[in-house]
């Protein structure tokens, strides 16, 4: 259990290596240290990582889903950034 | 510090252009943006009418994104009364540790109770998202007017109730999680899924002891059928009211927060559970119990839910022994937290001093 003074950390787990870290939740401790240790307890049991990140939720910073809409516009119409937006004769090959 | 890798992390998730104070939305982020909770109120029919199509087409719910109120309080009710269900749960078992009989047996106990733990832990950050702190939940679970699963005030009185906890109890449980694995609310369905993957070891474990207890001695046999004439019909319960009584179904079922409905449930419980008991040669406490050609389904005699209020009430065996149990584990714990709490300000403090002498 913890104590009111002590901030949150988010969790982020390598699963193994060559994969990115995920985050996968949150958890109370005094310190990065404790965090981190916290952190292999709570979300690595079951040796589900290789690697853990922890940051302070107070240090990130996140868009606002109330204005996804408009955060997310200019890629809206810009269709031509896929590859299947060109069409390309079928007896051409390896293209 | 042993990961090289931090500092990396914390200057790519930083985007320095964002303000601040609106930023923030993390998974367990305890202080909702004030944007979320000024809506003027004009807006609340639209806001309402685009979180109902969201639910509709199966879409999360993410943290925070406008909700109604009740939507909220019922997650929190919901999810803190499921953690709290997770931190009771590890008492019960915790009194067989030091009586394990056998070396094998103590080390798979430990690690299922401390997994209730670890299911406390991913519950209570996921109830954090919505609003509320850790402290005020655990304040709540001790000052006993927090809810936790009834099923959790029956004592352990033989070493087969740890397997029938881990076959009914359990298989209960998974039985009532699974579907949550799809609720309409992000961060609850997220730690489901992480749950009931780690929930499957804990009710083949009890299943395992009850299969060893009921092929052996006739003493342990016996043993092993006491355990369930005990556990069985509190295990019927777990699933809660029947339909006809149960208060926030309806409209939980609206919100996809729940997918079915208690009876549902608990009917699916029986019909998977009573085959089990047949293959251990032990015979469920109900006379009524049979199978039915008709309906494929098991009938099953009437439930005493005035054991189930009396329970739910306060006036179960042990519920007075639980609360007494973490309450004083809280308090033993305090001068840990207090100790780690003024070294990490020591370690702080001397990194200041460091940083302005250099």
């Amino acid at each position: 259990m913890t104590s009111p003074d002590w901030p949150l950390f988010e969790v982020f787990i390598r699963s193994r290596s060559g994969l990115e870290h995920k985050h996968v939740g949150s958890l109370h401790a005094v310190d990065a240290r404790m965090a981190l240790e916290h952190a292999r307890d709570v979300y690595t049991r079951r040796l589900e990582g290789v690697s853990i990140w922890v940051a302070r939720s107070s240090d990130i910073a996140a868009s606002d889903p109330l204005d996804a809409d408009a955060f997310f516009e200019p890629a809206r119409d810009k269709v031509y950034r896929h590859p299947t937006f060109y069409a390309i004769p079928e007896e051409v090959k390896n293209l | 510090m042993t990961h090289s890798e931090l500092p990396y992390a914390n200057s790519c998730v930083r985007l320095g252009h964002y303000d601040p104070e609106l930023a923030v939305y993390t998974q367990g982020l305890d202080s909702l943006g004030k944007d979320c909770l000024q809506t003027p109120s004009a807006d609340t029919a639209a806001l309402t009418a685009r979180f109902d199509a969201k639910v509709e087409r199966d879409e999360k719910i993410e943290p925070k994104e406008w909700m109604p109120d009740a939507y909220r309080r019922t997650l929190v009710r919901q999810i803190s009364q499921h953690a709290h269900s997770e931190i009771v749960g590890m008492l019960p078992e915790g009194n067989w540790i030091t009586r394990a009989p056998t070396l094998r047996r103590k080390a798979v106990l430990i690690a299922k109770v401390q997994d209730e733990g670890g299911h406390g832990m991913y519950l209570y950050s996921a109830a954090e998202t919505l609003g509320v702190s850790r402290d005020e939940l655990v304040a709540q679970l001790l000052a006993g007017t927090a809810k936790y699963s009834s099923i959790f005030n029956y004592p352990t009185l033989t070493w087969a109730d740890i397997g029938a906890i881990g076959w009914l109890v359990d298989g209960a449980a998974i039985m009532n999680q699974i579907p949550i694995c799809r609720c309409s609310y992000g961060p609850y369905a997220r730690a489901m899924v992480r749950i009931c993957r780690e929930e499957s070891f804990h009710q083949r474990q009890g299943f395992e002891i009850m299969m060893t207890l009921a092929r052996g001695t006739p003493a342990q046999r016996a043993m092993a059928q006491d355990a369930l004439n005990r556990w069985w019909w509190p295990s019927v319960m777990m699933f809660g009211p029947s339909d006809a009584e149960s208060q926030h179904t309806a409209q939980s079922m609206r919100w996809k927060i729940k997918r079915f409905t208690n009876d549902e449930l608990r009917q699916h419980f029986i019909d998977v559970t009573a085959p089990q008991a047949d293959f251990l040669k032990l015979t469920v406490p109900d006379p009524e119990l049979r199978w039915d050609e008709a309906t494929q389904h098991y009938r099953c005699g009437e439930i005493d839910w005035s054991e189930f209020h009396r329970v739910v009430k306060g006036h179960g065996p042990c519920n007075r022994e639980r609360l007494q149990a973490r309450r004083s584990a809280h308090e033993q714990g305090r001068w840990v937290r207090e100790a780690a709490s003024a070294y990490a300000e020591k370690t702080r403090a001397r990194a200041r001093r460091l940083e302005e002498s250099a």
